[in-house]
């Protein structure tokens, strides 16, 4: 058994996913139940693995990779298969397996208009195994191909089964995220060549760099390459805006996986590739990337208090959100890419929930138009209820997951990394932490106008308006149940990703000022 | 059971403190999840989890008693009896003493590992340079081994902590009684209870927080507690504004708690202990300017959770919530956090403001500012909860105050005995407004209760009278304290000479008994001016009032002056009873004499003259009542008094109900600009700007596209396609004519084929 | 023996099924003709076996014989199937495999 992980373990869980969407791709369209059996099934069993490897892995070792695998893949341009799991990407994989299969239960009723499960279903799947794919590549070719696969599903989930305006925002989100890609393929490439080690491997590359005497001006250029694509994918002021129209037009499901995963490749690749591979072409960029952070926090929250869409108040919230995990990232501290980790899965969690709250709202009132909604507790006490656990959590409310996302990374910021300038980031930490007031203007303001209050004449007597269904009690409680215990307990993250972000902080606590 | 316990290292009930949040919290889940379902929907839950949690908060407030009295009489022979609020007598030995040795009376802090961080390797070379002021005193941290380190959650108990204990569960029990009748059929009944819970729950939680994190969280816990009370009945926009405000205002200020923390946490060597930071702001350790500009970011939070000038507007909003919900979070407990926090970080504040030997600092001047103009603000309200919670306002100003001039236990024991007789003031107010069909109009719905409902205006008149600082009465004793404390009355002494909060402070006794006067007047005296007939509450009303009324009489001569024992021939020990049992662990194990932390003596002068301030106010006004009330006694205003004819008055007059501008300032210029305009050019900047640029980067492309298609792709790739493809078409249109279905036809031209094939191999070969 | 009058007669009948199979239009009449190709053909294969002294020549006629009444019954099934349907057997008419 153990030696079955040890080498095929990560695999297997990265491959179930396509498994299922090869058995789908061999039934009828029709058979709906069974696609969605399928789907569930495949996602499940990709999670099976995913607890096999977390229960067997070595929390003790929580900096090294595990399960790792290293295998001869295209000789041409020494790409290898390699792959492993440590305590940075642990969190990130076993978000994605929560969050996966919970979209797929919560598909079970709610297929969005044009209908076909089974194509929706396998797009999903491919999803899952493009995101457990980038999370575990050990290898840049691979984490790129992996990086890519995501992609092209996600746009055609928008653009078929998205609202109105989805073509729009499909290519918009298409394109954008291409435009990274490419200057980031070309930084790969400059990275083997420039290197001069015909090696792919993240770890190799990081010591070739180190030993060899690559100028500044070439690292800071490469790591200029690899910022523009995963700052893109992130998103940061002021590459963000696909992410409000792609988020108001994609299905919730699609929403969903984007707001919880797939924003956070972006931030992945900063603290697995770009800064352990470029540490000092990092210190070069970290005051820009914290303004641009803190640009991000406090122009996202001021972007949702204009919007008059829930959805695309929810959407503008994530790129505030994000600008606290990058103003971790940005310290280069073992303190600022733990809160970092932390606030990826928190926001994962929570603004993905927010966007399941916000598709049911939908389905119920047809409408997000915050000035036509109100009064959702009294139609549905619960689904209320569970909205404004969320907001509070996504305001950073302590006791619940938001919390550790934020708050570290603000002190993280007091202190940053020795090469950096101290007093530019304590001024980033005090437009932080003022971005936390906005941050609770919004979502209250959000809370008060949807929630609270009775409902409008229009809708008072809609017999559609329900409480939560079966269906969405399943896929929100795993999701609600994490986030009340990681404010509690948040050592469940941070001890395993303590010793990984340790190791980032003393590579660029090495290089001296 | 006590002598059981005490053979251990330390007391069964300081280990295990921590029962005293949980029991609360674990309410919270059970009500929430079986609350509806029992017959009293929930509440017996909530009673019965806060009667533990108090009878666990009197076991250790006499177990701390009796530290405290075996600390004194280190003989450990005799027995003290201690006689609390005539409720309970018990008899402790304090015999243990030697066990507990030196350790006695300082902080009892048990922690257990929560989360950790980071190696710590940037302390290394971190603050090397040492040039900029904040971080003057993190060359230290160079010593610290960088081996990583952890961040702890437990209980610190002492004498302050002990204090808050008792008055939280004590406070909150009465309310949960009271509570039964005054929400009952209420349409969240059960709800009601369990955030009941959840916020003492929180509140216990922050009480005992042994690290300025574990306070954060205690801090924002009781907030959203706050904001889910005071928007119970959310249903009415009014009430949801209410509540959305009373949120966004403290968390302005949690900005400052947030930097204010991060900034300690540093400067202390990487510790969110609060034993930690104080000893290391007593010893010098953290730098002036850090310790100043941690205390200025602190204060920030202290004016928002405790209602400070010119962040306390959303307190009297707050009373939107149910009345026992303000008797309990926004009066007695919840708005004192910002205190309490105070007292807790004080060698911080102590030295950040350099309060010793000063006249002035920002603590100071805040509190009186804030005792001064919520009093003010208290003459102006219709609506007898908003009398009460400026005076709340006034009060919390009071308390900041004494902590700005270095009185200490004064302002702590204000704080306590304040507890008691406002949270009597407020239950009395709903049992007004229970039976004046729930309104709090004193002008327009009440008016001579004082026959219908005797319990309630007799309990009220105390609670009054305390809080007005009438010997011999709780308010009296602490206020005398802080006059004191201000030690610029002559012959006191004391840690400056703070003059200007001294006149605060006397402006503030007689303008608290002025409108606390008005406010009688117009609720008990004259006449009915309601609709139907008033009552008297029932017993679960009116039960908990005379408790607290009790309570409002006596608290006060726990810490009565040495003097006035002496003068009584009471027994010495007496004496500053209250003072003993907080302070050793609060502050004088930190800040010594030799630091320049000393008492002020008090002065029967200054006393008398404050009392007759007091009485002196509350005569003038009850005179104009009583002649208002000769005329008419219905009326409630003089038709043509100073309001209506002097100008200046008027203008006075309408400050006051404009409640200084501030609600404008805020709604309407910052909340309503930032939501306004700034957000919307945000928006406009990004859709028409960012998303320009992309639009006109994609308009570009297509346009480059479109020539490249038509010109390079249309023109020279695809022709020499399109050439191929219509000769190919062509070609078969013209062989397609041969096709023509018949089939001798096709016979004929095979055998054409088949004859040409014969003649080209018979003559080729 | 002579060769040359088997290969005459053969040729002329061949010629004979080659007219008819070209110029006549009843359906009947075209696959008589085609006996008369095939039989040709026999004629020939049976005259090259008994002139080289070789059995294989008669065992192939047989086939062709074979072969050639399997034809037949498939051709006239079509035929009938045309005439069903169109109630005449004129080859002329029957342009379905116009391109």
């Amino acid at each position: 058994m153990q030696s079955f992980l040890d080498s095929w373990g990560i695999s297997a869980m990265v491959f179930i996913p396509l498994v299922g969407v090869a058995i789908m791709m061999l039934l009828p369209e029709k058979e709906e139940e069974l696609h969605k059996t399928i789907a569930l099934l495949a996602s499940v069993g990709a999670g099976i693995f995913g607890v096999l490897l977390l229960a067997n892995f070595d929390y003790d070792r929580s900096g090294e990779l595990q399960f790792a695998v290293d295998r001869r893949w295209i000789d041409v341009i020494n790409a290898r298969y390699t792959i492993g799991l440590d305590g940075m990407s642990l969190p990130l994989v076993a978000l994605t397996l929560l969050v996966v299969p919970l979209v797929i239960v919560y598909s079970w009723n709610h297929i969005p208009e044009p209908g076909n499960a089974k194509a929706f279903l396998m797009l999903t799947l491919v999803l899952h195994t493009g995101m457990l794919g980038t999370f575990v590549a050990g290898d840049l070719v691979l984490f790129f191909v992996f990086f890519e696969v995501v992609l092209l599903p996600m746009y055609f989930m928008i653009g078929v089964w998205g609202g109105e305006q989805r073509l729009y925002a499909a290519i918009k989100f298409f394109l954008y995220t291409l435009f990274g890609s490419a200057l980031m393929l070309v930084s790969f490439l400059a990275l083997y060549w420039s290197t001069g080690s015909a090696t792919f491997n993240i770890v190799e590359l990081a010591e070739q760099v180190a030993a060899r005497d690559i100028s500044l001006r070439t690292q800071v250029l490469i790591f200029g390459g690899m910022f523009m694509g995963f700052g893109i994918k992130v998103p940061m002021f002021p590459f963000h805006t696909w992410l409000p129209d792609a988020h108001t037009e994609a299905p919730t499901q699609g929403s969903v996986i984007l707001a919880a995963v797939l924003l956070k490749l972006g931030t992945y690749g900063f603290i697995r590739i770009a800064i352990p591979i470029l540490p000092e072409a990092a210190v070069e960029w970290a005051p820009y990337i914290g303004l641009l952070a803190v640009i991000g926090i406090i122009y996202g929250a001021l972007g949702c208090l204009a919007q008059t869409d829930m959805k695309r108040l929810i959407a503008f919230s994530s790129v505030a959100h994000m600008g606290y995990v990058m103003l971790g990232i940005a310290t280069l501290t073992d303190f600022g890419i733990n809160a970092a980790i932390f606030g990826m899965v928190a926001h994962g969690l929570i603004t993905g929930m927010l966007f399941f709250l916000a598709g049911s709202v939908k389905e119920r009132y047809h409408t997000l138009e915050i000035r036509r909604l109100g009064g959702l507790l009294v139609q549905a006490p619960r689904m209320g209820w569970i909205l404004g656990i969320t907001t509070m959590a996504s305001l950073g409310l302590p006791g619940l997951a938001g919390f550790w996302g934020e708050f570290p990374a603000i002190l993280a910021s007091y202190d940053p990394a020795p090469q950096l300038n101290e007093s530019l980031f304590r001024v980033y930490m005090v437009i932080a932490a003022i971005g936390t007031v906005l941050a609770a203007a919004y979502l209250l303001w959000l809370l008060q106008r949807t929630a609270f209050g009775t409902p409008s004449e229009e809708f008072a007597d809609d017999p559609h308006i329900h409480d939560t269904v079966f269906t969405e009690w399943v896929a929100w409680v795993p999701m609600l149940i994490p986030i009340v215990v990681l404010g509690f307990v948040p050592s469940l993250i941070f001890d395993v990703t303590n010793d990984s972000a340790s190791l980032i902080g003393d590579v660029v606590q090495a290089l001296g000022r | 059971m006590f002598a059981a316990e005490e053979a251990v290292a330390n007391p069964w009930i300081y280990d295990n403190v921590w029962l005293i949040p949980a029991l609360p919290a674990a309410s919270f889940v059970l009500i929430l999840f079986f609350g509806k379902r029992l017959p009293y929907k929930g509440a017996e839950i909530g009673i019965t989890a806060l009667l533990a949690a108090f009878g666990l908060a009197l076991i250790a407030t006499f177990t701390w008693i009796g530290d405290i009295q075996g600390l004194e009489e280190s003989e450990g022979e005799e027995h003290a009896l201690v006689t609390d609020g005539g409720t309970q007598t018990v008899v402790l030995t304090a015999e243990a003493g030697e066990e507990h040795g030196p350790a006695r009376g300082a902080p009892v802090v048990n922690e257990v590992e929560w989360f950790g961080i980071g190696t710590g390797a940037n302390q290394v070379t971190l603050g090397s340079d040492g040039v900029e002021a904040v971080d003057g005193a993190e060359g230290e941290e160079a010593a610290e081994p960088s081996s990583g380190f952890n961040i702890s959650i437990g209980t610190l108990v002492d004498g302050q902590s002990v204090m808050l204990l008792f008055v939280v569960t004590f406070i909150s029990l009465l309310v949960h009684v009271y509570s039964t009748d005054y929400v009952n059929g209420d349409r969240r009944y059960t709800h009601y209870f369990a955030f009941l819970s959840l916020f003492t729950a929180s509140m216990l939680f922050m009480v005992l927080a042994s690290s300025t994190l574990q306070m954060i969280v205690g801090w924002e816990l009781v907030g959203v507690c706050s904001f889910v009370l005071i928007g119970h009945w959310w249903e009415e926009k009014p009430n949801s504004d209410a509540a959305l405000k009373a949120f966004l205002t403290n968390r302005v200020g949690d900005v400052g708690l947030l930097i204010g923390v991060t900034i300690l946490y540093f400067a202390a060597g990487r510790s969110f202990s609060f034993v930690t930071i104080n000893e290391m702001a007593v010893s010098g350790e953290i730098s002036q300017n850090t310790l100043t500009i941690a205390a200025v970011c602190l204060m920030a939070a202290v004016m928002s959770k405790s209602g400070q000038f010119i962040l306390h507007t959303w307190l009297p909003d707050a009373m939107a919530g149910p009345t026992p919900v303000s008797a309990l979070i926004h009066a007695a407990t919840m708005v004192v956090a910002g205190v309490y926090m105070i007292g807790r970080l004080y060698p911080v504040f102590y030295e950040g403001f350099s309060i010793a030997g000063s006249s002035i600092n920002l603590m100071a001047f805040i509190g009186g500012l804030t005792t001064v103009g919520g009093g003010a603000l208290a003459f102006v309200q219709r609506d007898i909860k908003k009398v009460l919670a400026y005076s709340t306002v006034s009060q919390l100003g009071y308390m900041v105050m004494a902590l700005g001039v270095g009185a200490y236990t004064a302002g702590l024991f204000h704080l306590f005995t304040h507890a008691f007789f406002k949270a009597c003031l407020f239950l009395g107010a709903g049992s007004v407004s229970h039976a004046c069909h729930h309104s709090f109009d004193m002008k327009a719905d009440m008016g001579g209760l004082r026959k219908y409902m005797p319990k309630t205006f007799w309990t009220f008149v105390i609670g009054s009278a305390a809080l007005a600082g009438i010997p011999p009465l709780a308010g009296f004793w602490s206020k005398d304290e802080i006059l004191v404390g201000t030690g610029a009355f002559p012959g006191t002494g004391g840690n400056g000479t703070y003059t200007i909060p001294l006149i605060f402070g006397l402006i503030t006794a007689a303008m608290t008994a002025a409108y606390m006067t008005r406010t009688i007047y117009l609720t008990f005296f004259g006449e009915y001016r309601g609709h139907g007939h008033p009552h008297e509450s029932g017993p679960r009303i009116t039960t908990p009032l005379i408790i607290l009324a009790f309570m409002a009489v006596v608290v006060g001569f726990l810490n009565m002056p040495s003097g006035f024992v002496d003068f009584l021939r009471l027994p010495s020990g007496w004496a500053h009873l209250f003072e003993d049992w907080v302070e050793p662990a609060g502050i004088a194990s930190f800040v010594g004499v030799e630091n320049g932390f000393t008492h002020a003596k008090p002065s029967l002068l200054l006393a008398i003259l404050a009392t007759g301030l007091a009485v002196g106010a509350g005569v003038v006004v009850w005179r104009y009542y009583e002649r208002l009330y000769a005329k008419d006694p219905k009326a409630t205003d003089y038709v043509d008094g100073p309001v209506a004819n002097n100008e200046l008055v008027a203008a006075g007059h309408r400050v006051l109900v404009e409640k200084y501008y501030l609600d404008h300032l805020y709604t309407d210029v910052i909340a309503g600009g930032i939501k306004g305009p700034v957000a919307r050019a945000a928006n406009w900047f990004n859709q028409n700007v960012l998303d320009g640029v992309v639009h006109a980067a994609a308009r570009s492309s297509v346009g480059l596209g479109r020539f490249v298609y038509r010109f390079v792709d249309q023109g020279l790739v695809d022709g020499t396609v399109n050439a191929s493809g219509r000769t190919a078409s062509e070609s078969g249109q013209f062989l397609r004519r041969v096709q023509t279905g018949q089939v001798r036809e096709y016979a004929t031209l095979m055998f054409g084929a088949a004859a040409v094939l014969a003649a080209v191999f018979i003559f080729a070969f | 023996m002579f060769l040359n009058q088997f290969l005459f007669l053969a040729a002329a009948l061949f010629c004979i099924g080659i007219y008819g199979v070209l110029a006549r239009r009843n359906g009947v009449l075209v696959l008589m003709s085609i006996e008369l190709i095939l039989n040709s053909v026999n004629i020939n294969l049976v005259a090259f076996g008994a002139f080289h002294g070789h059995i294989g020549g008669q065992v192939f006629a047989l086939f062709v014989i074979a072969v050639a009444a399997a034809e037949v019954g498939v051709g006239l099934a079509i035929v009938l199937l045309i005439y069903r349907n169109r109630r005449s057997i004129d080859v002329a008419e029957a342009n379905l495999l116009k391109g």
